[in-house]
């Protein structure tokens, strides 16, 4: 068990790699096999996770160096520069890899029914646990240049499994749509990795954050990172690409988009608070975030009301709630270093990241949903649907779930963040407080749009025989629902055990720097 | 229970409140007309004029919150506009992006 703990970075992210190359083998075999293969590795990734999380709160930050006599060993034979690759998994690291876990295993269980008319499913397959890989490395790499091969690995699985339906134009366009705007994103990026190689020599988060002068070319890099990531995660105004790519994509894999987006986000908070912490203008930055937060919340959200397609309508209240997030972390950073941060700042902070935990829940069980509205309809377009909560009873109850969460109803998980968001950036300035307010009522509006055309009023003769769809699809749903009713409940036991020690561990750079710089400074 | 700057949240007692609602409405319903009958009673009745066939009495999504969108014309028209699914166009928002934030960094003292 010990040797398990210890080696679990790598293990979570080498496991669905290998899994994904044995997928189509075993596939040409047995489709079942297969699938159980799928499912399998999936959920000993789950649970290596939450071995790797209990350790984590047990015993702080877990460095992995890949070809280290010991794994600890950052800097081997007295050398002043971490050379190898390293993963560094902390409290933050590990909330994003708890979330990644638990959707993907949703995801995958969902997709035995939802793709099963598909063909090519060998591929489909391989190309999701691809995109697992991405996702994790993303969340544990203490290095800027593996964080680049991460996002691509994510993004080239991901444009793929956008256009993987080719039988419809638009799946194409999206994937494509994706594809260039990763590319791009991705190269800007790296772009910005080698400015800061070119003057300290190295691509470790913790070693340039201590050699970090904060120069010309830092800012430089500073802003490449930022809007190649801001690009990523689909904050407006750099938003437009996100609902023509998200919208075609089958649900189970937008559910997983969604998380990606997530992590782009986290590469950003990485970034601001563990990589620059020390030496950037906190308040211009922190408020950068805020504006581009606010912004996203708002245009997301009157976006999102006026779609009728129910999978476009989801995508805009996903890059809507994304400026929750943005706000509440933003402010945090906003305050960062002044007494404001013990004050507010850190509930800012912990609102924001607990935020993304309810996000990460309910908004890819509200692409499930729709996805279960176009298994069972054939269409996305909420014009032609009507009456169905009369046959789709779980679904209904589903989606009533998902919709009381994003909208922040009480008592749903959804209130308990936005509730710590709204009182802590009330302090900071009112007004942000009135307009997030605002955007939620508009959410509950437009979900009950939503509701109304699709699941009530009388059936329709065209759909008078649809079926509930198939228990896979349902468990998926259910064990993001189940995480959802746990997290209403116990709000306080997660943010205690989870959400805060990931706070800390996002504003606590000395910590992050010493985990791979340990005690001999350069 | 979880805490903010200025108070705390405990959804223990929300759902305790959602349960006796809950259970009023089903006392309430349970008094309710006990000669009842499922069938005739629940049909429409418009002043004798001819049953509209069940799709005709579904409002669509598209005409729901139309007032909303009347009213907020001038927002929605050019907003929408933006949003023009070509790829050359939001890399053109991203450049600008780029471009704005570099400025700002620089201007409020990076140098």
């Amino acid at each position: 068990m010990v040797a398990l703990i210890t080696h679990s970075p790598i293990l979570i992210i080498a496991i669905p790699l290998v899994a994904a190359f044995l997928t189509p083998l075993i596939g040409m075999a047995s489709k079942k096999a297969r699938n159980a293969l799928v499912i399998v590795s999936l959920a000993f990734v789950a649970f290596l996770v939450i071995i790797l999380a209990r350790d984590i709160s047990i015993n702080g930050i877990h460095i992995y160096t890949l070809g280290a006599t010991s794994p600890e060993l950052t800097l081997p034979g007295g050398a002043m520069v971490p050379i190898r690759i390293i993963l560094e998994v902390d409290a933050m690291s590990i909330f994003m890899g708890i979330i990644w876990a638990t959707v993907s295993l949703a995801a995958a269980i969902f997709s035995l029914s939802h793709m099963a008319g598909e063909t090519g499913q060998n591929r489909f397959y391989t190309l999701l646990l691809l995109m697992v890989t991405g996702g994790f490395g993303m969340m544990f790499t203490g290095d800027l240049f593996n964080l680049f091969v991460f996002l691509e690995i994510a993004s080239i699985s991901g444009a793929a499994l956008i256009a993987f339906r080719t039988r419809f134009a638009d799946a194409v366009e999206g994937g494509f749509k994706y594809i260039v705007i990763s590319a791009v994103a991705g190269l800007i990026f790296l772009f910005g990795v080698g400015l800061l190689y070119a003057q300290y020599n190295s691509l470790n988060i913790g070693f340039l954050a201590n050699a970090m002068q904060y120069s010309t070319l830092d800012i430089i890099a500073l802003t490449l990172f930022l809007m190649s990531l801001t690009i990523k995660t689909g904050m407006v105004p750099l938003h437009m690409w996100y609902p023509d790519s998200y919208t075609v994509a089958p649900a189970n894999i937008t559910a997983m988009l969604v998380i990606t987006s997530h992590a782009c986000m986290y590469a950003v908070f990485r970034i601001c608070f563990s990589l620059y912490g020390g030496v950037l203008d906190a308040s211009v930055v922190g408020w950068i975030i805020v504006i581009i937060g606010l912004l996203t919340m708002f245009v997301g959200v009157t976006m999102a009301v006026f779609q009728t397609d129910v999978m476009r309508f989801m995508s805009y209240h996903a890059i809507s709630q994304m400026g929750y997030m943005w706000l509440g972390v933003g402010v945090g950073l906003a305050v960062l270093g002044n007494p404001a941060l013990d004050t507010y700042g850190r509930d800012a902070i912990s609102g924001g990241i607990f935020h993304i935990l309810n996000h990460a829940m309910y908004k890819p069980l509200l692409f499930m949903t729709a996805g279960a509205l176009f298994h069972r309809t054939g269409t996305r377009d909420l014009n032609k649907m009507g009456g169905l909560g009369h046959n789709m009873k779980f679904t209904l109850i589903l989606y009533i779930i998902g919709t009381l969460s994003i909208a922040g109803i009480p008592p749903l998980n959804g209130f308990a963040s936005k509730f710590l968001i709204y009182e802590s950036v009330y302090q900071f300035n009112p007004v942000l407080a009135v307009v997030a307010m605002l955007v939620s009522i508009i959410t509950l509006a437009s979900f009950t749009k939503a509701f109304q055309s699709a699941f009530t009023g009388p059936q329709l003769p065209e759909y008078k025989d649809v079926k509930e769809v198939p228990k896979p699809m349902l468990i998926g749903m259910g064990i993001l629902a189940a995480a959802i009713i746990f997290t209403s409940i116990f709000p306080g036991l997660v943010v205690e055990h989870i959400v805060n020690p990931a706070t800390d561990a996002l504003i606590n750079q000395a910590a992050y720097v010493n985990g791979i710089m340990g005690g001999g400074m350069p | 229970m979880i805490e903010s700057p200025s108070g705390f949240w405990g959804p223990v007692v929300w759902i305790i409140a959602a349960i006796v609602a809950l259970l009023i409405a089903y006392f309430i319903q349970r008094r309710g007309e006990k000669a009842y009958k499922k069938g005739v009673q629940s049909e429409t009745f418009l002043m004798g004029n001819p049953k509209l066939s069940e799709g005709e009495t579904h409002i669509k999504a598209h005409n729901i919150y139309w007032g909303f969108f009347e009213g907020l014309k001038k927002y929605y028209v050019p907003t929408i506009a933006a949003h023009t699914g070509i790829i050359n166009d939001h890399l053109i928002w991203f450049i600008a992006g780029i471009a704005v934030v570099v400025i700002i960094l620089f201007v409020t003292g990076g140098i």
